[in-house]
């Protein structure tokens, strides 16, 4: 530790650039999605749901040599082997129940507890960063961590089911054909349809995650609180209170499959995910902002 | 709290904090002054880390007011954050980066720091708390002692009008610590006020100007190390062979003296020795002078202002008794 003066200015000059005007503070949303998407857990994350189309085409192609489609199995299973470009779409029908859930639930459960697990919480709250900021940054990060998933999956079953199968013009739900770049741009659209349905589960997460300084308890929270929403969807007692669950347009991408596309269910979506950002992003303002950092 | 706030870097009035029923720190008046090496003393428990977390705006008061640069908290709190440096009850650092990641990391949350000197600042910074050789390698292979310096660094990044270190050397080795004293000695050459909590008295007796002391969360001391040597009494010490008679001619003068066994080792020392309070009214002179002329042997004889050592065991305890 040498005591040196080297770097150092003196510290009018620092009074002087305390004064000066704040920059806006894109790099600091840029080191959150930095750190994020170097994380290993992060890319093993995204490993894993790319790993899903991957089996699925891979099964659907081995047991096709064997027997036809029988019309099991999620919606779209038999398509994909007239056209490979389903996969994504099979998968996702699969993903988006449970492992999307899982992986959103960790990364959004992380966001707060996380830092104060590891004790930089309190040094990024001095360094500083308004805590109003902080959520913000995490929360963009986590809903760039949704997108990132849900293109993961789509590109993963459009590169393998092209692999294994077919690509050719695609028969719609609603009888007609487009060509193959129509049909990309309509798995982009689903891709964003899901990215868009995990916002609300996103906003829960960091509301949960600005509970506790344990982070996996957070995660843990987050996904069960998908779970229970998912139940409840199911159950037709509780008819009257379905529109209001997080989860209840969940698989409604079907109807970007149509011709001309429905968009009605994309926007019921959007409007119901986002009461729910505003809700519980309030939650996590009120939350964080009135709570003693003692991690 | 108006004239006398610009020359104080930290001033607190009648802070408070509670937890549920428990008072954790009560009614402290801190008056920290601008450039001073201000030394934050007390045992563990007793309340030096909630009020540094007071003092950054981390924790809420439960009541009273807190100034920190001249600006009131918690209302101003991001235009004072900026200029205050902090290393607050050990570092905390992602585990998964290098060391300069991390202060990249930290750098790029402070919107006043300029994003094109960030890599040289950061490079400057590792190179002060002699972490250049270790700045790539990830921080889960530090040592603690590594990290300490880390978060050292860490408040160092840009130039700071206040820098608060709370036990910086904790987990350094005496080389480290001498370094962090060294470290803490040319802050303040560039006028930066250095505020270090610490339960190591020689430590705070070591680097700092001024101290407070603190015990079951009340400020039981503060001031200047020189007013606070005289808070305490001073005392006499004197060997000679004939402690009875001794004895006798210090109550006579009214000290009242304790008799100490001497010393195992032999040799000049191996007498008695008598130490006693020193009582304003009475000159140290006249005590030998009254010894000499009674026929006492006077083989040594010295007045000593108490050390900090008594005064802090004195207000705090001694032992290991945390303070509840």
């Amino acid at each position: 530790m040498s005591p040196s003066n080297s770097g150092v200015a003196s510290v009018a000059s620092g009074a002087a650039a305390a004064a000066a005007r704040p920059r806006a503070g894109w790099s600091f949303l840029a080191s959150e999605l930095v750190l994020l998407f170097r994380r290993r857990r992060t890319w093993v994350l995204l490993a894993t749901l790319a790993a899903i189309p991957v089996l699925v085409a891979v099964a659907v192609r081995l047991s096709t040599a064997r027997a036809p489609g029988s019309g099991r199995g999620p919606a779209f299973l038999d398509q994909i082997t007239q056209n490979g470009l389903f996969v994504s779409v099979v998968a996702l029908t699969i993903c988006v129940p449970l492992f999307l859930p899982l992986a959103v639930g960790v990364v959004a459960g992380d966001t707060i507890a996380g830092e104060a697990g590891a004790g930089t919480l309190r040094y990024l709250l001095v360094a500083p960063v308004g805590r109003i900021r902080l959520l913000l940054v995490k929360f963009a990060a986590a809903i760039a961590f949704c997108l990132a998933a849900t293109v993961v999956i789509t590109a993963a079953g459009a590169l393998i089911g092209a692999a294994l199968f077919p690509v050719g013009p695609v028969v719609l739900l609603s009888g007609d054909t487009i060509g193959v770049p129509d049909s990309i741009v309509r798995a982009l659209l689903i891709a964003g349809y899901v990215t868009v349905s995990l916002a609300g589960l996103t906003a829960i997460g960091l509301f949960v995650s600005t509970l506790t300084d344990a982070p996996v308890g957070a995660m843990a929270a987050t996904v069960v609180v998908s779970i229970v929403a998912q139940v409840l969807d199911s159950l037709p007692q509780l008819d009257w209170l379905h529109p209001y669950l997080f989860t209840h347009y969940w698989l409604g991408f079907a109807d970007l499959l149509r011709q001309p596309v429905e968009f009605s269910s994309f926007s019921s979506n959007a409007l119901l995910q986002l009461a729910y950002v505003l809700i519980f992003g309030s939650l996590a303002i009120g939350r964080f902002t009135s709570k003693d950092i003692l991690s | 709290m108006t004239a006398a706030a610009p020359e104080l870097a930290i001033e607190t009035r009648q802070l408070t904090k509670t937890f549920g029923r428990q008072t954790v720190v009560n009614n402290l008046d801190l008056a920290v002054p601008r450039g001073s090496v201000f030394g934050f003393l007390g045992p563990n428990g007793s309340g030096k880390t909630t009020t540094i977390r007071m003092l950054l705006g981390l924790a809420s008061a439960t009541s009273g007011e807190v100034r920190v640069l001249g600006q009131e908290l918690p209302q101003q709190l991001p235009g004072v954050l900026p200029r205050v440096g902090a290393l607050i009850e050990g570092p905390g650092f992602y585990p998964f980066l290098s060391g300069s990641a991390n202060l990249i990391r930290l750098d790029s949350a402070d919107r006043f720091a300029s994003p094109a000197t960030r890599r040289k600042r950061v490079a400057d910074a590792l190179e002060r708390v002699g972490l250049t050789h270790a700045a790539g390698k990830k921080v889960k292979a530090y040592s603690l002692g590594m990290k300490q310096r880390l978060g050292i660094a860490n408040a160092l990044l840009t130039p700071r009008e206040l820098i608060v270190l709370d036990e910086p050397t904790n987990g350094l080795d005496p080389q480290g610590t001498r370094e962090v004293r060294h470290l803490v000695r040319s802050l303040t050459d560039q006028g930066t006020t250095v505020f270090v909590s610490s339960h190591l008295l020689a430590e705070i007796e070591q680097m700092c100007t001024h101290a407070a002391v603190m015990r079951a969360g009340n400020l039981v001391a503060q001031g200047s190390l020189d007013e606070l040597r005289q808070t305490g009494q001073t005392r006499i010490r004197l060997v000679t062979p004939d402690a009875q008679l001794a004895l006798g001619v210090l109550a006579g003068l009214g000290l009242a003296a304790d008799v100490e066994a001497p010393p195992e080792r032999g040799g000049a020392s191996a007498d008695p020795q008598l130490i006693a309070p020193l009582p304003e009214e009475v000159a140290a002179e006249q005590i030998v002078e009254a010894l000499v002329a009674n026929g006492v042997r006077v083989r040594g004889f010295t007045v000593a202002g108490s050390t900090l050592e008594d005064l802090f065991v004195a207000l705090t305890g001694e032992g290991f008794d945390v303070a509840q």
